[in-house]
């Protein structure tokens, strides 16, 4: 038989194990709370799924006016994230690496919109861009061009409030890239913009992607700017958000059909961000 | 696994702000007050949550000062918005207390769902064209609209706006496109007054508010349509004693007279 101090050994490494388990137990003062907050933020979508009328889908997703507004959707997003890439990256660098009085104040100000409410982003660009706008009315007066309810309004609208987004993860890439590599090409020879494209935007190419895809997904779900400033057209200016809300008051089957959609679209940018994402963090 | 868990999170915290900014309303919705403790006395009080069009917004207010005044412990809340969305907004549980429609339409679904028995009809409203102070495309009549240089507003075809003005093309044998349509007749205005569209359609009760901010074209009666505007309490009425004081209030000739006041025509 066992002798007589093996049992309080054991005993004593189940105590062991027992005390580690409970180190790693989640304290139940933070995992109720936890908890509460992810089905706070799980049940919603949950309801999109359950009440969905999955039977009516084709249907309803067939519909001209829906595809007028998806086909307008991806245009117009995509369009507003290439405005935000030619004019963003240039600024987010000049914020970044600009040792310029005052710079920080105008990065404040430039990056307004991501916490401005997008109405008033709208009712600004009405104000700036519209026909009877301080910009707008030029416009109108030298080209007979007027901006809001057209296309190109629900572009500048979207870009407006998306490119903040990219020029922060741009702008934060580009503090965190290494500057050696860039002296090394400077010494070799190579001029301030070569060592631009050559060196610093490889560099940043993950998070430039990943700034993309952000801006991108945020132009795609922009609703308070758009209405405002381009108002709300089918096929012309009325994208999935608008058609989303439009429908809910005449056809709420068609409202939920229409959510799913943008559903599916936001789980394929965060899956398609994930990886992009926690590169950039491990080169931070 | 730490850093890979911390960025995930911080992904989709990103993802649904971007999911969350998406779907800012512009519909003034009304933040449900907590009503004062309803007491067991007969006299009114505590708040209540009047749900009503956006063309009503002028009159309304007027009536519901007048209210509080008059039942001093008593506080009306407004949400104002298109009638459409104000009835969608009903039959999915808002804690509205009385509904005020700018359409028999958009009563009868809030009828149909259960939640309102007997509307009484209390004003109606006609269309008239608004246009910029400066009336920059010289519109002066229905025709000028359907001009291909003329830039129109309308109401989208849910809202008893955007159905009553198609019912005045229909009427005056025209096709007109709008440059957009907007989620309700306030937003048709504002376009109007920013000078941004050159004409609406919206209500003559809507002109009448907006001041020297437009200016009002008349729509001859032969083609021009009207619309009727029902009220009725809440049968779950969070406060119905207050409730349907209110909507007698509207009701009463003290309430008509500030109708009346803003254009409004007897039912």
């Amino acid at each position: 038989m066992t002798s007589q101090d093996r049992p309080p050994a054991k005993q004593r490494s189940r105590q062991a194990a027992r005390a580690v388990q409970s180190r790693r137990a989640i304290p139940w003062p933070l995992g109720v709370p936890a908890l509460l907050g992810a089905l706070f933020l799980l049940v919603p979508l949950a309801g999109l799924l359950v009440r969905a009328p999955w039977l009516g889908l084709p249907r309803i997703l067939a519909d001209s006016q829906v595809l007028d507004a998806l086909r307008l959707s991806l245009l117009s997003a995509s369009a507003a994230t290439a405005l935000s890439l030619v004019f963003g990256v240039p600024l987010a660098w000049v914020l970044a690496r600009s040792q310029v009085r005052g710079i920080s104040v105008l990065r404040a100000l430039v990056t307004l919109p991501l916490v401005l409410p997008p109405v008033v982003g709208g009712v600004a660009l009405l104000l700036a861009f519209g026909r009877q706008g301080i910009l707008g009315r030029l416009l109108d007066e030298w080209t007979g061009i007027t901006l809001p309810f057209t296309t190109a309004g629900v572009v500048i609208a979207e870009t407006f409030v998306a490119m903040p987004f990219l020029i922060i993860t741009v702008e934060g890439a580009f503090r965190a890239a290494d500057r050696g590599f860039e002296e090394a090409a400077a010494t070799l020879g190579a001029s301030r913009l070569t060592v631009f494209r050559t060196v610093t935007i490889p560099l940043i190419g993950p998070s430039l992607l990943a700034g993309a895809v952000l801006c991108w997904a945020r132009a795609l779900g922009e609703f308070g700017a758009t209405i405002t400033f381009a108002g709300n057209f089918p096929g012309r200016t009325q994208t999935m958000p608008l058609a989303v809300y439009v429908a809910l008051e005449s056809d709420p089957e068609a409202a939920v059909a229409l959510s799913l959609v943008l559903l599916v679209v936001s789980i394929a940018v965060l899956a398609g961000l994930r990886d992009r994402w926690m590169t950039t963090g491990a080169a931070g | 696994m730490r850093r890979s868990a911390l960025t995930l999170t911080t992904v989709a915290v990103a993802g649904l702000l971007l999911a969350g900014c998406s779907s800012s309303s512009t519909t003034g919705t009304s933040s449900a007050t907590p009503s004062a403790p309803v007491s067991s006395t007969p006299a009114l009080s505590g708040t209540i949550n009047v749900f009503a069009a956006a063309s009503l917004k002028e009159a309304f207010t007027k009536l519901g000062a007048q209210f509080e005044t008059a039942h001093p412990g008593t506080k009306v809340v407004f949400n104002f918005g298109p009638s459409s969305g104000l009835a969608t907004q009903i039959t999915a549980g808002a804690p509205a207390d009385v509904f005020a429609s700018a359409s028999t339409k958009n009563m009868d679904q809030v009828v149909s769902g259960g939640q309102v028995t007997s509307p009484t009809n209390f004003a109606s409203n006609v269309m008239q064209i608004a246009v910029p102070p400066n009336n920059p495309a010289n519109v002066t009549q229905l025709s000028d609209l359907t001009k291909s240089t003329v830039k129109v507003a309308l109401c989208q075809q849910a809202v008893p706006c955007g159905v009553t003005a198609a019912k005045v093309f229909t009427n005056a044998k025209l096709t007109l496109v709008p440059v957009t349509q907007e989620i309700d007749v306030k937003a048709v205005l504002t376009k109007v007054a920013l000078g941004e569209v050159d004409a609406g359609v919206v209500y003559v009760t809507d002109v009448r508010a907006a001041g020297t901010k437009v200016k009002g074209i008349v729509i001859p009666a032969d083609v021009n349509a009207s619309t009727k505007y029902p009220i009725a309490t809440l049968t779950k009425a969070p406060n119905k004693a207050t409730a349907q004081a209110f909507t007698d209030y509207v009701l009463s000739a003290d309430g008509a007279s500030v109708l009346t006041a803003d254009a409004f025509a007897k039912p």
